[in-house]
């Protein structure tokens, strides 16, 4: 097995890895999250009852609402937040926040970035390259993450 | 990017550290959506509840107006979004005096940088309504897409960063709903009925939001009715928070849409049609809460003073069941003007709560449901049917009438 790489457009943030986190649904930190547990709260959402501190969250799209430019830092102030975030397609907001909370994000790949990543795997986020790999190995190495 | 001289000043810091940071987040953003350069904005709305901002984003807030006066104060008329609690009543919704502290400091900051705590998402019903091709940085997504459909003016989701970082700039990357490409309709939809109250034109909203499903579509919607700004209200608020729709047109009705045809590059596209079963289909997608109503909201957007008008029409000489809550949320000038006219002594004598300057989902949801056993919420917001869940409601949707007669009886 060959890690497999996936670019998108040129994102914001530094390089980042960690284990994927991923669903074929949208994403709102109001609207999906207990922040304060660090979990997927919306009963609705694929994701109901994952933790995602820490993961590479892997979704679809950009729910409505604002909030979430202010909520992606606050997150991130307690040790609570995703340690990236990547969408088939944004909207202005995640941008915006991931922006002013220097969290890495990557968007609009060439395919549906869901359907070709599976929760569980081991993956690292280059925004400077708009690049994904998800990693063969099971454990990351500083070796396995060259791109 | 491209950026002018002045913007290149202020990205080196020219005029202050407040407007370098803010400079620098715009051109992050801006190169993020491949903008060309920068567009000149005459206002901000800018969206800062504490429940967002939380301690850290408070802090942020503080050390902007710490700075010397020329750099901190915004450079653009710029209004606030509903705060996270009304001063004068949180004590009585049990919210903790933690969180009613925050926001006090959090005004304080605000305020210190010239920014008018309007604290409202019903700015285009209460203050000034832009104009056809006025280019602003707007927060609150149902604020956005009234903007933009109904006043025809030029805004995308500003989050409150972004917001802030185009008041002190008088700036915002441009792209998206700035540019005349993206503002050409992408889908059609017809329908063969008329919306009858605010709950239908919120779900019709909904169902146009979900099946367009992303910020970049345009839906293009055929109406057989000729609705009142209130009613677009729910339509947008709903179409928004359930696609991240920022812009809609109604041919024959909103100014860039004087026909189907003009709207869409080439030949319209198929057209959805939608029936009046599938508003009822997304009515049965919520509970009925026929055992027992918590908590019965009218907000999600704020009430305009029309709405409060008829709400106390159907209040006048009833009373809210003992087991249930009635909460209403305005902003403080309809509040103002509802005092002065005897609207709110109606909603109070019937044992409900109007509240100023606040809504709902904005004022620490969770933690104010957990106080008050509120987990069955009925309203007429789609909109607020859509955001609640995640902080553990059980919401339904009904008109207003069945929401104060669900109130009076303490069930559905």
């Amino acid at each position: 097995m060959e890690d497999r790489v996936f670019y998108g457009h040129v994102g914001i943030g530094k390089k980042v890895s960690g284990v994927a986190l991923v669903a074929k649904d949208n994403f709102s930190a109001r609207y999906d999250l207990d922040r304060e547990k660090g979990l997927f709260s919306r009963s609705s959402h694929r994701l109901h009852g994952e933790s995602y501190v820490g993961k590479i969250v892997i979704l679809e799209t950009a729910k409505g609402g604002v909030a979430t430019a202010w909520m992606l830092a606050e997150m991130k102030s307690r040790g609570m937040a995703p340690a990236g975030l990547v969408l088939n397609l944004s909207n202005p907001v995640i941008a915006q926040g991931a922006a002013f909370a220097e969290l890495s994000f990557i968007d609009r790949f060439a395919v549906d970035i869901t359907s070709v990543v599976r929760s569980g795997e081991l993956v690292t986020l280059n925004p400077q390259s708009g690049c994904l790999v998800v990693h063969a190995e099971r454990t990351w190495t500083e070796s396995s993450a060259g791109m | 990017m491209k950026l002018t001289d002045f913007e290149s000043a202020m990205l080196a810091g020219e005029f202050g550290e407040p407007r370098r940071q803010a400079m620098q987040q715009l051109v992050s953003v801006g190169s993020f959506f491949d903008a060309g350069d920068m567009v000149e904005v005459s206002q901000a709305h800018i969206m800062g509840d504490t429940e967002s901002l939380g301690e850290s984003g408070v802090r942020y807030l503080e050390a902007l107006a710490a700075y010397p006066e020329e750099q901190r104060r915004v450079a653009v008329p710029t209004l606030t979004d509903p705060r996270g609690v009304d001063q004068a009543k949180y004590r009585g919704l049990k919210q903790r005096s933690s969180s009613a502290f925050l926001e006090l400091r959090a005004v304080s900051a605000l305020r210190s940088l010239g920014i008018l705590m309007t604290d409202t998402c019903i700015n285009y019903q209460t203050f000034q309504a832009p104009i056809p091709g006025q280019h602003v940085a707007f927060g609150d997504t149902g604020v956005v897409i009234y903007t933009n459909s109904i006043c025809a003016a030029r805004s995308n989701f500003e989050g409150g960063p972004a917001a802030l970082a185009a008041a002190l700039t008088g700036r915002t990357p441009r792209y998206g709903y700035h540019l005349d490409g993206n503002r050409r309709g992408t889908c059609l939809f017809e329908l063969d009925f008329e919306p009858a109250d605010f709950a239908e034109w919120g779900a019709l909203g909904a169902l146009i939001g979900s099946q367009a499903g992303s910020y970049w579509a345009v839906p293009v919607v055929q109406l057989k009715a000729t609705p009142s700004s209130d009613d677009l209200k729910h339509f947008g608020a709903a179409m928004a928070s359930y696609g991240s729709v920022a812009l809609f047109h109604l041919p024959g009705i909103t100014p860039e849409a004087p026909d189907v045809a003009s709207v869409f590059d080439g030949p319209p596209p198929g057209t959805h049609l939608l029936r009046r079963d599938a508003i009822e289909t997304y009515y049965r997608s919520f509970e009925r809460h026929e055992d027992r109503v918590d908590v019965v909201v009218f907000a999600a957007p704020q009430l305009s003073l029309l709405e409060i008008q008829q709400l106390a029409e159907l209040l006048e000489g009833r009373r809210v069941h003992e087991h249930t809550a009635l909460v209403v949320a305005t902003n403080p000038e309809v509040k103002a003007a509802a005092d002065r006219l005897g609207i709110t002594g109606i909603i109070e004598e019937a044992g409900g709560m109007l509240l100023s300057g606040v809504c709902f989902y904005q004022m620490y949801a969770r933690e104010l449901g957990q106080a008050n056993g509120w987990v069955r919420l009925l309203t007429n917001s789609a909109k607020l049917c859509n955001i609640i869940t995640g902080y553990g409601y059980r919401p339904a949707i009904a008109p207003m009438e069945v929401c104060v007669d669900a109130a009076i009886r303490g069930r559905m």
